[in-house]
């Protein structure tokens, strides 16, 4: 079987989000060339959250993060991102769980 | 901000988090419980199966009022490969039975009701509230924490850490390690939403009766991991969860899996025309015994999924979530009422209490589990269901071709995959380890 092609967005769009503009929860640490656990972070990141710029480094953008934290267990031991949690009340808002 | 004092503050409202808050203010504790989402449960995600006989013991009338979908009448493991299952299903009239054992759920709304008993029992819960810092004093005994709310420091006696398998005050106070990519699963899992009666004919069920899939074999693409699929009374949960290990090493997407397994002959019938209403994701500790944290120290206990207690092998884990909040709010209770302090040394009646449930004890039985399914995974789920499939396609299909010479080939098949050694060794390390 051939991988399909999915769209991540299309999924994320079920979901309810309060995004918290101008304070992302998860920042990638400044780099020329991507560590491998960042690269990682492409196909693994459930929410695609994760992707490659022009200059060949990965950047994020969280706002259809769905906090499941495997970047946290992946990519923050070596540094390469910073992880927290979103502030209270903000990130995904799940209606059934 | 809040000035006062509490006897104890529970970090989280999932299972573990619920469990110690409500036993905690049954006993006339002065407890506050923090909870980042905008009520209990909107950061929660599970299959989601619930278990009465635990329940029971902190809520025992929960049936009148909880929100439950269906009682599980049904458990079908289906072993997979692209295009078959080989299923094994039991099914009993006996779990008709007024006091159901297990139950489907969604965790959003379960946990919002559960929130509410932790409510009337008189503990105060402050949503919308990260817990940002465990603050310890000059000797390292834990004397609080500090939210991204309040601003300031909150005083307890004891903090209990039910911060989930993304437990951030214990890693960052360094009383635990990070779970390893190895030891923790990536699951992914969608919510598929039909007509009851849609639900009902598909899976052979009649009234608030329900079933459980479980599956594994090549839609884990030789990864550890599992599909599963519950039924609920208008919609069906489906996800499949595998090692964030084994996704680094083969660069496969968990939505590229969800979507295969939902595409597989023996799934997508099951939820055709199905209305999709959530996507989550969510980690899952599977390191089972050996990767169980130190549980208490100065001032603090950890429980549930953030001291990594799930029973991989029974897909057992807000049980064990629910007991360990209870066990170690009861220990905390008998600290309190002899007048002691919530020390390391006092507090460790907790793990006492622990080792001598059902938790410990059935985390020790399955301690060599994951060390074999996550070494042999290309055997397990790969290797092997392919091979069966093709034994029973054997078995069943009549195409003229003696009996003893199809078995001679099917057996055959099985010694090249495998090699007699191989095969002995699946089968002697499988026993060791479960027993």
């Amino acid at each position: 079987m051939s991988d399909p092609s999915v769209r991540v967005e299309d999924k994320l769009f079920y979901n309810r989000y309060l995004v918290d503009a101008g304070r992302a929860h998860i920042k990638v640490k400044p780099h020329t060339t991507p560590p491998a656990a960042l690269l990682n972070m492409l196909t693994l990141c459930p929410a695609r959250c994760y992707e490659l710029n022009e200059a060949g480094q990965v950047e994020v953008t969280v706002d259809g993060c769905v906090e499941c934290g495997t970047c946290r267990i992946v990519a923050e031991p070596s540094g390469a991102i910073e992880w927290t949690y979103p502030r209270g009340g903000y990130g995904v808002l799940f209606k059934f769980g | 901000m809040i000035e006062e004092k509490f006897d104890a503050i529970v970090v989280g409202a999932g299972m573990a988090g619920n469990a110690a808050a409500l036993t905690l203010a049954q006993r006339g504790l002065n407890v506050l419980q923090l909870e980042r989402g905008e009520y209990s449960g909107s950061k929660n995600v599970q299959g989601a199966i619930l278990y009465a006989d635990m329940l029971e013991k902190l809520i025992p009338d929960f049936r009148d009022e909880a929100p439950l979908e269906r009682h599980l009448v049904e458990q079908r493991f289906w072993m997979m490969d692209d295009n078959s299952h080989v299923g094994l299903h039991y099914r009993s009239e006996a779990f008709n039975e007024e006091r159901a054992n297990r139950y489907t759920i969604i965790r959003a709304q379960f946990d919002k009701w559960f929130s509410s008993k932790v409510k009337e029992a008189g503990a105060t819960v402050l949503c919308e509230t990260t817990a940002t810092e465990l603050v310890q004093n000059d000797k390292g005994k834990v004397i609080g924490v500090r939210t991204d709310r309040t601003g300031g420091l909150i005083h307890a006696d004891v903090v209990v850490l039910a911060e989930g398998v993304n437990g951030l005050l214990g890693t960052r106070a360094e009383l635990r390690t990070r779970p390893k990519p190895e030891n923790v699963a990536l699951a992914v899992k969608e919510m598929h939403f039909l007509p009851r009666e849609a639900i009902e004919s598909r899976f052979n069920l009649k009234g608030d009766e329900g079933v459980v899939i479980e599956a594994a074999g090549t839609i884990s693409r030789g990864m550890t991991g599992m599909g599963f699929i519950y039924a609920n009374k208008e919609c069906v949960s489906l996800g499949i969860g595998c090692l964030v290990s084994d996704f680094q090493k083969t660069g496969e997407t968990p939505y590229g899996l969800l979507e295969r397994f939902k595409s597989h002959p023996s799934v997508a019938p099951l939820i055709e025309d199905s209305e999709v209403k959530e996507y989550a994701a969510h980690l899952i500790p599977e390191g089972g015994y050996k990767a169980i944290p130190k549980l208490y120290g100065d001032g603090w206990v950890v429980v549930g999924d953030a001291a990594q207690l799930n029973n991989t092998i029974h897909r057992e884990g807000s049980n064990l979530a629910m007991t360990s909040g209870r066990i170690a709010a009861e220990a905390i209770f008998q600290v309190k009422s002899r007048k002691d302090e919530m020390s390391a040394k006092n507090l460790s009646l907790y793990k006492t209490m622990l080792d001598e449930s059902f938790v410990m004890k059935d985390l020790k039985k399955y301690k060599d589990m994951p060390g074999l399914m996550h070494v042999n995974s290309q055997n397990f789920f790969l290797t092997y269901p392919q091979l069966v499939s093709k034994a029973m396609q054997s078995f069943v299909r009549v195409d003229g071709t003696p009996k003893a010479e199809k078995e001679r080939k099917s057996m055959r098949a099985f010694v090249e995959a495998r090699s007699w050694v191989g095969l002995f060794g699946d089968a002697f390390r499988l026993a060791r380890a479960w027993r």
